[in-house]
């Protein structure tokens, strides 16, 4: 392990943004800011119905406009791979992919039907509005409350989404349960809405080479979608996405602007660029609803007996879109009888896809309101029955935790938020026009790490390089890399470069799942090391080394120099060192994989407690999240500042959840009718109060070489279960269908 | 409107005949960030799409092309609009800062910029430069004093990143500073 403890290290301190400057100044590019002389401009015609087959497609018009240079349909598209399975990207679920433009059928609203491809934007946008389209519609069905009996098991899993396997005997513990709660809950479909819409820029390079600008959170999942798809090698094909602008999940699989874009670049021989519209940000994937059933028993003393999760998730015609709903049920808390099932139904949209912790806030929801209501009945404060139940082994029987200071997050989260001056009973708050309420829910999501590559690269200047193909949607991946690259040599972090979103840098997954920092940090660490021991090679085998004797543990890197701990004066500089070993670079590619052992001997999750104060007023069915707090145990946090905004984000998709997002089906047209930010609210500034975010100290050696766990996911698991909980507590309305709007609060009866 | 618009991408629109060729190219002059340009604009053309598009001035962001995000605020005339809202023929002889034109020539920042770094004020990016120039309208305009009046005051300025707290925070340094411009 390297010894830069003795001084302040980058790594666990507060660092700004490396590409700060570069965001507020406008200089950070995105996928559609990448210009070409030769560029030509797509605009998408969107299909406007939700099943059936397009009988005739009407270009003239479009075609006559001047500066239209081609209008791509299912007629005239260019031949692309003929086997279904060229399409599935590295993330892809099971079953069939959407292929753009591929036949006349129909499969969901808003389906790409048409590509214009014109000289500039605004003709090619007007243009578009002017191909005519036919169609032969086919019944189709959106509504997922119709579906319960139609529901399946996927018979193909999406790796890791299998629902655990029951223990005990879930059915008559709930039935010889005193204390119960069985009760159906449900969330909305909602939309990812990065503030960026998906685009892509071809720059055609000649030679049947492309180099792809493309908005996603995986380059190299980009490149090998368009080699496969369109036969291409990876020689002929570079991505790159250094600035993506938020994503959330919409940019972990190829989206079909990508497609159409490369697609009309190949046939034109030309640069194109598609940028879609925000209302087509509502005609690709999204986080789907599900209906669940959530049963659980316990004993007088509070100790739980018995926990049933069922859910049904949305998926398309096409996929089996799987993902975490119901097993957190059976991890979070000692339960000795435990069922759970998930069964999929299938609904005429595009297919869903991971959205900001794909599931957990989900099955949480149903499992953090349904405790809280348990907590009524049984008459006990709602932290002390998390607390009575606390799983000291994952679901209290299985694997030991790497680490778990949920414990302490409680505690800590509480004290910040002043839960003991609580009254417990419903309506008892009451300021001016407004019940106040307060509720609290836990939350935990998987710390996982993936099989990741880096470069680390010194030159004699004095300089670090670090490279992985991995992304950076805001998470602050630029910002950590530098940190423990910088750590790793003991150099300043200007004197760092981290290089990501490059598809030619060494491999990387998807950036996702709160594995990044893990990995791709890992990644970098093990290059950076591998560079350091070279390093310390020369310098042993200078002449007169002061460190001819040392042994690497006991040497300090810093300030660009190598010295001994026991004698700083005694010291090399990294410059004298390479012109003493005659070599002006050295350089290191390593990979970092998580270990199998622990993987199996170990569980290991990050955790938090969540506290939130609601005021409502009642006679306007208004809700206002007036506190937050956030206590998250995460192992080692290697930015707080970056680590902060993380979870505030997730914070504010939480609320967001609970409150307002809710992308509303019209079952008649099987369309989303708020394809808007306007209509689909995304949580605004006035919405957002105070947040206050906690980092519970928390040890962690088992996951990987840097104890970090990830945070981009935990923020937002247990908040929508909070606020619902706060909402009650303050209304006594027990509101089991998020999101918690105006006409619920008004409709709903006060619970018995 | 938004609709309408969507239903005639489908292919719902009624028919508007054989088009008659481009509308012709209208000149105008503007100055941007300090540099006076004569420019040549079709009617349909927004500030938005004349800065990304003609003068590949990418600080601008768009969002959504229909003024509900925000990411497309610049400075007209030192007060804050969404340019995707303005046909850049109405605006001829205005004067427009976009975020490329916040910092100094010799490249320091505004105490805006500074100080969205420093209160980690965003994340992706990408909303930023429109909170940015937003924020700066804002304190022009001299009517947020509290942090409850900034949050409803740059209200019109989404992030889906969720940095709203930590804009507040920034926005409300520089009020307290009094460097605002
Ligand atoms: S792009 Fe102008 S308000 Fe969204
Ligand atoms: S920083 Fe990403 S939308 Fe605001």
């Amino acid at each position: 392990m390297q010894q830069t403890s003795m001084h302040e290290t980058h790594v666990g301190s507060p660092r700004n943004r490396v590409d700060g400057r570069l965001k507020v100044t406008g200089e950070a590019r995105y996928a559609a800011e990448y210009t070409a002389p030769d560029l030509a401009v797509g605009y998408v015609v969107s299909g406007a119905i939700a099943r059936g087959r397009i009988r005739s497609v009407d270009t003239k018009a479009a075609m006559a406009v001047p500066g239209v240079i081609q209008v791509f349909t299912h007629q005239n598209r260019p031949r692309t791979a003929w086997r279904a399975k060229a399409y599935q990207d590295e993330v892809a679920p099971p079953g069939t992919p959407f292929r753009p433009l591929y036949d006349d059928k129909i499969l969901y609203s808003g389906q790409p039907i048409a590509l214009v491809v014109a000289e500039d934007f605004e003709i090619a946008r007007y243009a578009a509005s002017l191909v005519r389209v036919t169609y032969e519609t086919e019944p189709h069905e959106t509504d997922l409350g119709k579906l319960r009996e139609k529901a399946y098991k996927p018979p193909k899993t999406r790796s890791g989404m299998a629902p655990p396997p029951p223990r005990g005997d879930a059915e008559a513990a709930i039935g010889a349960a005193p204390f119960k709660v069985d009760e159906s809950y449900r969330i909305a479909i909602e939309h990812h809405n990065p503030m960026e819409m998906h685009a892509s820029t071809v720059v055609w390079e000649g030679d049947g080479k492309i180099t792809v600008y493309d908005k996603i959170q995986g380059v190299q999942n980009t490149q090998s979608y368009i080699t496969h798809v369109f036969g291409l090698s990876n020689d002929d094909v570079r991505v790159l996405s250094p600035f993506v602008g938020g994503a959330f999940g919409s940019g972990l699989r190829p989206q079909y602007q990508l497609f159409l874009a490369v697609m009309a670049a190949l046939e034109l021989q030309r640069s194109v660029r598609v940028m879609l519209e925000r209302d087509q940000m509502f005609t690709f994937t999204y986080r789907p609803d599900a209906l669940q059933e959530m049963a659980i028993g316990a004993n007088p003393d509070a100790t739980l007996q018995a926990i049933r999760h069922d859910a049904i998730g949305c998926t398309s015609r096409f996929e089996d879109y799987q993902e975490s709903v119901v097993s957190w049920s059976a991890m979070m808390y000692r339960c000795d009888n435990v069922t759970t099932t998930y069964k999929l139904a299938q609904i005429d949209t595009y297919t869903p896809g991971d959205m900001r912790a794909p599931g957990a806030p989900t099955g949480m929801f149903a499992l953090e309101s349904a405790m809280d209501e348990l907590s009524y009945k049984l008459q006990i404060d709602p932290l002390q029955l998390r607390l009575r139940n606390y799983a000291e082994t994952e679901g209290g029987g299985g694997k030991p935790f790497t680490s778990k200071e949920l414990r302490a997050a409680y505690q800590l989260g509480a004290e910040r938020f002043g839960w003991s001056r609580r009254n417990p009973v419903p309506r008892s708050m009451k300021e001016g026009r407004e019940l106040i309420g307060w509720g609290m829910a836990s939350g935990m999501w998987e710390a996982m790490m993936e099989k990741t590559s880096a470069r680390a690269t010194l030159t004699i200047d004095g300089r670090l390089e670090v490279g992985t193909a991995t992304a950076d949607i805001g998470t602050g991946t630029y910002t950590i890399l530098t940190q423990i690259a910088a750590d790793a040599l003991g150099l300043p972090m200007e004197k760092v470069t981290a290089r990501i979103g490059d598809s030619s840098l060494p491999m990387s997954p998807v950036e996702g799942g709160s594995w990044t920092a893990a990995s791709a940090g890992s990644a970098v660490h093990v290059a950076c090391n591998a560079v350091r021991e070279t390093l310390f090679k020369y310098a042993r085998g200078m002449d007169a080394s002061p460190l001819a004797n040392a042994d690497i543990g006991r040497v300090a890197f810093r300030g660009g120099r190598m010295e001994l701990m026991a004698d700083p004066s005694r010291y090399v500089t990294i410059q004298d060192t390479m012109r003493a070993g005659g070599v002006d670079r050295i350089e290191a590619e390593e990979t970092a994989a998580p270990s199998r052992i622990n993987q199996l001997r170990y569980a290991a999750y990050t955790h938090s407690a969540i506290f939130a104060e609601v005021r409502v007023d009642e006679e306007l069915g208004r809700v206002r999240v007036t506190r937050i707090v956030d206590a998250v145990a995460a192992g080692k946090i290697l930015n707080p500042k970056t680590a902060r905004s993380q979870i505030l984000g997730g914070v504010v998709f939480g609320i967001g959840m609970a409150l307002t997002e809710e992308s509303m089906m019209d079952h008649n047209l099987g369309r989303f009718m708020n394809h808007n930010i306007a209509e689909y609210h995304v949580p605004v500034n006035a919405d957002i109060h105070d947040i206050e975010v906690i980092f519970v100290e928390e040890h962690e050696d088992k996951i990987n070489p840097l104890g970090v766990k990830g945070l981009g996911e935990i923020g937002i698991v247990g908040t929508a279960a909070a606020i619902a909980n706060a909402v009650y507590h303050a209304t006594g309305k027990r509101i089991r269908h998020l999101p918690i709007t105006v006409d619920k609060i008004i409709g709903e009866k006060e619970a018995a | 409107m938004a609709d309408l618009e969507f239903l005639a991408r489908q292919g719902f629109a009624p028919d508007a005949g054989p088009p008659k060729g481009l509308p012709d190219e209208i000149p105008i002059t503007l100055t941007i960030n300090g540099e006076r340009r004569a420019l040549h604009v079709r009617p349909w053309t927004t500030l938005l799409d004349l800065l990304r598009e003609d003068l590949s001035l990418y600080g601008t962001k768009k969002g959504c092309d229909h003024g509900q995000c925000g990411a497309c605020t610049v400075l007209l005339d030192g007060e804050r609009i969404n340019s995707c809202l303005a046909l850049a023929v109405t605006k001829d002889g205005s004067e427009l800062t976009t975020v490329e034109g916040l910092a100094g020539k010799d490249g320091t920042l505004h105490p805006m910029q500074e100080a969205f770094i420093e209160h980690d004020a965003f994340q992706c990016g990408y909303c930023t430069p429109g909170q940015i120039c937003s924020a700066v309208g804002l304190l022009k305009e001299g009517h947020a004093k509290t942090r409850e009046e900034i949050r409803e005051m740059m209200s019109g300025n989404l992030c889906r990143c969720g940095a709203y707290t930590n804009i507040v925070d920034a926005i409300e340094d520089v009020l307290a500073k009094g460097a605002a411009k």
